[in-house]
């Protein structure tokens, strides 16, 4: 189940920092049949990706440039949020939901 | 890069301020940290340009070393949110911008499906388990090793050696012990009655790359 992305209030993801990340394709190309789809990124995995920098390059940018200081992670099934405190995301649960 | 610059940049890496015994946060030394990653970087290939996961990361050395020596990202998992936010000024000072912590159980992770079989390494030093927590040394290698698709690097007490060969086997994994070290235990902790307590511990690499296409080890213990 992929978690989803919300703000920490009602409103969007605010606090959002971008650090410019050295870009290996290789790397990158790997990565993308073990991530689960996220906005920002195109619906689909177009074929022959590995050879697509531009598309490379975006993944690139979602998946290691773009942290997430303040929001949650919520569980789209149970509603479950999971809050993100200065870009670490707190997955722990309580003792009645392990 | 040289092993005595890796070594000289893990000394600056800060540790725990006040090691919680129940969690067993006893500080991987700058001395193993880099002759482990310098190991699995030189002789094996599993760090640069990889996604390295480190399980009970602590105050993040491991994963820092690892990023020095050109993870292409390193995720540390921990619980205690003291422990992760060392690591994470540990990962300003060192503008390790590849370097990701998540707080959870190291010991739930499976159920969430996600992590499976998804980084290339695992390396960690886990509990011991040694403070009433028995069986939780082999909890998070079982884990490490569902986790990567390559290599799991670990530390375990040379005590344990056979049991965890049989494990391994158990496991359809390879098990190499690469280094037989002294663990120098600093009298951390206020019942540690002598100023150094020596224990043998294993340096252990575990192939894991048989399992990663079939069925990984069960979740079942």
């Amino acid at each position: 189940m992929d978690l989803k992305l919300v703000g920490s209030g009602e409103e969007e993801v605010s606090n959002v920092v971008v650090n410019e990340v050295d870009f290996n394709p290789e790397f990158i190309s790997r990565m993308i049949p073990k991530v689960g789809r996220s906005e920002g990124l195109p619906a689909e995995v177009i074929p022959d990706y590995e050879n697509d920098e531009e598309f490379l390059k975006k993944v690139h940018h979602v998946l290691l440039e773009v942290q997430v200081e303040e929001g949650s992670l919520v569980c789209p099934e149970t509603g479950r949020k999971f809050p993100i405190k200065n870009g670490i995301p707190n997955m722990l649960l309580n003792e009645d939901e392990v | 890069m040289r092993l005595k610059e890796l070594e000289g940049y893990l000394q600056q890496v800060d540790g725990f301020e006040n090691p919680k015994v129940d969690l067993e946060q006893y500080p991987t030394t700058p001395h193993i940290a880099a002759h482990m990653l310098y190991t699995m970087d030189t002789s094996f290939g599993d760090i640069e340009g990889k996604l390295v996961g480190d399980l009970g990361c602590g105050c993040g050395v491991l994963s820092i070393g690892s990023c020095i020596l050109g993870s292409a990202m390193t995720i540390g998992f921990d619980i205690d949110s003291d422990a992760l936010e060392i690591a994470s000024r540990n990962c300003v000072e060192f503008e390790s911008d590849n370097f990701e912590l998540v707080q959870c159980d190291v010991q739930h992770i499976l159920p969430c499906h996600k992590w499976k079989k998804k980084f290339d390494t695992i390396v960690m030093n886990p509990p011991f388990g040694t403070k009433n927590n028995k069986g939780i040394d082999l909890e998070f290698l079982q884990l490490a090793i569902a986790m990567a698709n390559t290599s799991v690097y670990s530390l375990h007490k040379t005590a344990t050696r056979e049991h965890i060969k049989k494990k391994a086997i158990e496991w359809g994994v390879k098990l190499d012990v690469l280094a037989e070290l002294r663990f120098d235990l600093a009298a951390s902790y206020k019942f540690h009655k002598r100023k150094t307590v020596d224990i043998a511990v294993d340096f252990i690499r575990i192939d894991c790359s048989a399992t990663s296409s079939a069925h990984g080890p069960s979740n079942s213990h």
